[in-house]
């Protein structure tokens, strides 16, 4: 990893991997807002930031001038080898219209809430497992004990890929998501060489043992009574792994990092579970995970800021979420919060798709969690850790267990 | 009173069905679309003005 000069001026030189940005990015996002509410910086060859909800909402809603082609910022752009838009490399997040409409339909009905339901059980009863292997702690790691298995095992059993494959899909996301700041894209290519190898392996055993599992669906599905490319299959695969399993990780540990750090919302949650819609929401909007980026199409004036032709533009609904003028106390966690029009699955078109099964998930962990342990700390505040890159959320997370 | 979902609007945000199920449900792409004919009895009208205002996409409208 390459090692960056600290950023001094957030409105001329942002950086969201920028140490004080990962550790507390909402005092920087307030006084952006502020200041400039569009930042700017010369960093990854150039990037724009919007801070405020009313124009996050503009650029999510604005295909016409940006592009989804890559959504995950990083030093380069994308090559020629890379694959065009529409279609982009792991559709639909990467597609635009008018392909984006046909693969985002083909993917919708599996992460329907009807479907969403049949998985709650399976749920259920994976995060009693978790639980149970560390009954015997005193401290409990929500991060690297629960949170982080919960999103793994849902995604590997939808795939129908084997069990014993769950550390490499963690392996998998820590590639993608966190291997941004790699210039060197021989290198980056290298490290993804061993991914295509397992997904073309998995790929060819649903080939020879059709079963009923979201590969098998992928690989019998048709688009105008053509089967899928194979590139759009794989990059479909891989589209569910990382964006189906850190997020929710993330989700499901910045919740219970907040319930450790406010013995009254716990205590409430516990006595009054009917909150946990509501609860559910906030936590969305309050610890909002993820972030997207978008590049610019072609030289436009945007807010009074000249963005050029493939420059950046990081769209930042925990940012959005956090904006005063649309919320009301937006920097309370409200744990009843009754009108809350937050952003955290993104906006238009590209609403994420998993966000069904991310809010069961989320409710079904925490829900789990604080039926076994209705009291719980953090033993140090000082000791938790966030990630860094487009998804935030709590990874080193020590709870003691209260009595 | 009715509630209505604008169906160019809405993205499947999950929160109409998720907040007043007695008024809305959703289809096999988990868009949003209203039950019935979409009158709200008295008990519902919070309900459906909770709806409305959570919507992200503003989808969603109230005739009176």
């Amino acid at each position: 990893m390459s090692i960056k000069p600290p950023v001094e001026d957030f409105a001329t030189d942002w950086d969201h991997t920028d140490p004080a940005w990962v550790a507390n990015p909402y005092p920087i996002w307030d006084e952006l807002r502020e200041k400039c509410p569009v930042a700017h910086t010369d960093r990854y060859g150039g990037g724009w930031f919007p801070s405020t909800y009313e124009l996050v909402s503009a650029v999510a809603n604005d295909t016409d001038n940006f592009t989804s082609h890559t959504v995950v910022i990083g030093n380069g752009r994308p090559g020629e080898d890379a694959p065009p838009a529409p279609i982009g490399v792991a559709p639909p997040i990467s597609s635009d219209p008018p392909f984006h409409h046909i693969a985002r339909r083909l993917i919708l009905p599996a992460f329907s809430p009807g479907v969403v339901n049949t998985i709650e059980p399976f749920v259920r009863e994976y995060c009693g497992k978790l639980l149970d292997n560390v009954s015997a702690q005193e401290i409990v790691n929500g991060g690297s004990d629960y949170a982080q298995y919960i999103p793994v095992a849902v995604i590997r059993q939808m795939l129908g890929f084997p069990e014993k494959d769950e550390d490499l899909f963690r392996e998998i996301v820590h590639i993608v998501m966190e291997g941004i700041d790699e210039p060197d894209m021989d290198k980056r290519i290298a490290a993804f060489e061993p991914i295509r190898i397992y997904m073309e392996e998995q790929l060819q055993d649903h080939i020879d043992h059709p079963r009923d599992d979201l590969t098998s669906y992928l690989l019998n599905a048709e688009i105008a009574g053509t089967k899928l490319l194979p590139e759009h299959i794989f990059g479909t695969i891989l589209l569910v792994l990382v964006a189906g399993i850190d997020t929710t990780w993330s989700g499901i540990a910045s919740s219970l990092y907040h319930l450790a750090t406010n013995p009254k919302d716990l205590e409430r949650l516990v006595n009054e579970p009917e909150l946990m819609p509501l609860a559910i929401e906030e936590f969305l909007r309050f610890y909002s995970p993820v972030t997207m980026a978008r590049l610019v199409k072609e030289d436009f004036d945007f807010n009074g800021c000249p963005m050029k032709k493939d420059d950046w533009l990081l769209l930042g609904f925990p940012a959005a979420n956090r904006d005063p003028k649309a919320f009301p106390d937006a920097d309370k966690f409200i744990i009843d919060r009754q009108i809350n029009r937050h952003v955290a699955f993104g906006l238009g078109i590209h609403r994420c798709a998993g966000s069904n099964l991310a809010r069961m998930e989320m409710r079904v962990a925490i829900e789990e969690f604080i039926k076994r342990y209705p009291k719980f700390e953090l033993t140090d505040a000082d000791v938790v850790t966030w990630s860094q890159g487009q998804v935030r959320g709590a990874r080193h997370l020590p709870l003691r267990i209260l009595s | 009173m009715k509630v209505v979902i604008n169906a160019d609007a809405c993205t499947g945000q999950g929160r109409c069905f998720g907040i007043a199920p007695e008024l809305f449900d959703f289809d096999d792409l988990g868009n949003g679309v209203v039950k019935g004919d979409g009158k709200v009895t008295p008990e519902l009208v919070e309900k459906a003005r909770l709806a409305e205002a959570n919507c992200p996409e503003h989808a969603i409208s109230i005739e009176e």
